[in-house]
């Protein structure tokens, strides 16, 4: 079991509030992530979950048992860090029994645990060496590992995936959702990479200054934000918000459409100037000029199109997948 | 052309490294040659270098009229006990400095490190009528206390730098992992320490066992350590020149013999945790 549940949880440093009055409930189960720009607090909200900081008030439940004063050790969490945080000490074996020595596991359970989980990592060759001797995606894995053995109500994920290159990223992606695939665990991921968030969740919260700004499937995110920050955090290339004219003839302070809901036509609504054009093979974008709309307006054509930096181009928005917002930035519906 | 200037630069180094190396070691080279000479050939002028008659008369001498070893044990004792003492008072104190900082942890530090620049003989006085109000002349206990409070400050700095090393975030981990305050200086903080507090112990107990001015003013025969045992050899009724040499000989080897096999260690203390 590992539903989480926060109650009007505040952080406050000093004078400053990082984390205003929140509720939030993680079901059972779940892949949890939180995403944000830095410094929206999601690493604190985590880092509070664990226990690594006291809440200023509310309460934290696990299971519906209240540990906001549960010291982090009997929280019944098992994190993984950034750093990967390894006892640069202990060799690969030592490093994954530690919990369940701490935890007064048996010898031999502690030894088949190991197996199992060098095995399930692709570690088992690496057992008997220390930290520095391995990669920075074995390193990940080791801290995975080391997170595992325990079986824990749930798993916390800070950034793990911040210090790997981009090929081995996608890679340690796919084995992170295969993992919670099979454990079937509480998964709650920090990452302010929206790919990481679109790929692996369940469920995203979005923050803002500490601010849940919305909470929905990937899905849910991407075809409803709620306000202009979701619209334009969640998508890549990023959603084009236009003001003025265009926006009131839809009744709208701003309206929002995605690169990809604009195509490329004959004779459309829109005209500009093709600016810069950046040739994917699957797809092109082309970041369009002297629209009268914006200063830019990205374009994200399927394939390849023939259209070089000084074209003029003819574009045409899909009128049902255009967002509507009102001053204050909320979404119109 | 680049490779040459290096080179080029490379020798000069050396040289210059190996230039104040003789300098700074050829005070302890020429008392160490002294203490093999006779007392004439000790003042001959112009000095003599190497072409004397080598003789171990002054260490027979030295060792008839004093007990060399009760000044060594003592020595041992004051400075071993007092580095020891002052670890383990500054572990608890660099630990909670660096893990726990609070807004007036780098003034504290600061505060402390500036107790240093109080000159000894500033409070000689009346360190020295506590002493005799409470009985404590000439006793190890004062000494050890005495040098332990002097050296104090700088074993707190050593510490919090090397503790400031360890990345927090492993102790978090510790912690997540089920390891409470005693298993996480135990089994994590400690053993990733060790080269600190192996360099803190070793430089503490020679800058202890060097310590002249409170161990020559505060004893007088039961207490004394080496430092004393050199002293007496320098007499107002006449300079016995090799004696002397040869006492300060036997009172620096214990302590050079520590230092050439602990190197390494010590390079890492006196540069204060700088280098990783």
């Amino acid at each position: 079991m590992g539903q989480i549940t926060l109650e009007q949880v505040t952080k406050s440093f000093g004078d400053v509030q990082v984390i205003p009055p929140l509720d939030l409930t993680i079901e059972d189960g779940e892949f949890c992530v939180f995403v944000g720009p830095s410094g929206c607090g999601k690493s604190t909200l985590l880092r509070l979950i664990a226990g690594l900081e006291d809440i200023s008030s509310g309460a934290i439940r696990i299971d519906g048992t209240d540990a906001s004063s549960t010291p982090p050790a009997r929280r019944g969490l098992a994190m993984v860090f950034q750093s990967y945080a390894l006892y640069p000490h202990m060799s690969v074996r030592r490093n994954i029994a530690f919990p369940m020595k701490m935890a007064g596991v048996p010898k031999a359970e502690q030894d088949k645990r190991i197996e199992a989980a060098a095995k399930a990592l692709n570690l088992t060759d690496y057992l008997d060496r220390r930290p520095g001797q391995l990669s920075g995606g074995q390193r990940q894995r080791v801290a995975i590992g080391r997170a595992i053995v325990r079986e824990p109500a749930a798993f916390l994920f800070d950034e793990p995936l911040s210090n790997l290159d981009a090929a081995l990223r996608v890679g340690m992606r796919m084995e992170i959702g295969e993992l919670h695939a099979k454990l079937k665990t509480t998964m709650i991921y920090v990452t302010h990479d929206q790919v990481e968030a679109m790929t692996m969740a369940d469920k995203i919260v979005v923050l803002r200054a500490g601010n849940i700004e919305q909470v929905g499937s990937p899905l849910e995110l991407y075809r409803s934000p709620r306000n202009l920050f979701v619209a334009g955090f969640i998508g890549s290339p990023k959603m084009n918000l236009l003001e003025g004219e265009v926006a009131a003839a839809q009744n709208a302070h701003t309206i929002g459409i995605r690169p990809e809901h604009i195509d490329v036509v004959d004779s459309g609504p829109w005209s500009g100037t093709v600016g810069v054009a950046e040739h994917l093979g699957s797809d092109t974008f082309l970041h369009v000029h002297d629209t009268g709309l914006a200063e830019t307006v990205t374009v994200r054509a399927t394939g390849e199109v023939g259209l070089r930096h000084g074209d003029r181009v003819s574009l045409a928005p899909r009128e049902d997948l255009i967002h509507r917002f009102d001053a204050q930035g909320l979404r119109i519906d | 052309m680049a490779r040459a200037v290096s080179t080029r630069r490379k020798t000069i180094a050396t040289a210059a490294a190996w230039g104040i190396g003789l300098l700074v070691f050829f005070p302890i080279l020429w008392t160490i040659l002294t203490s093999f000479k006779t007392e004439a050939q000790a003042i001959a002028d112009p000095p003599i270098f190497l072409g004397f008659d080598w003789t171990l008369e002054n260490y027979r001498v030295v060792q008839e009229r004093s007990d060399y070893m009760r000044f060594l044990w003592n020595s041992v004792i004051l400075a071993g006990g007092s580095t020891i003492l002052g670890v383990i008072i500054a572990v608890p104190a660099a630990w909670s400095m660096a893990f726990v900082p609070s807004k007036r942890t780098k003034d504290i530090l600061l505060w402390m490190l500036s107790t240093k620049m109080l000159p000894a003989v500033g409070v000689l006085y009346p360190i020295y009528l506590i002493c005799i109000r409470f009985g404590l002349l000439d006793s190890r206990a004062a000494l050890v206390a005495i040098l332990m409070l002097i050296n104090l400050p700088i074993i707190v700095w050593m510490l919090y730098t090397y503790f400031r090393e360890i990345p927090g975030e492993i102790l978090e981990a510790a912690r997540m992992d089920g390891a409470g305050l005693k298993e996480e200086i135990l089994y994590v903080l400690t053993p990733m320490a060790v080269p600190g507090i192996a360099s803190t112990l070793l430089l503490n107990f020679i800058l202890a066992w060097n310590e002249a001015f409170w161990t020559l003013n505060l004893t007088a025969a039961n207490a004394a350590p080496l430092t004393a045992f050199i002293a007496s050899y320098s007499s107002p009724e006449g300079l016995f020149y090799a004696k002397l040499s040869a006492a300060s000989t036997m009172a620096i080897a214990p302590i050079l013999i520590l230092g050439w096999f602990s190197q390494k260690q010590l390079v890492r203390g006196l540069t204060f945790g700088a280098v990783k």
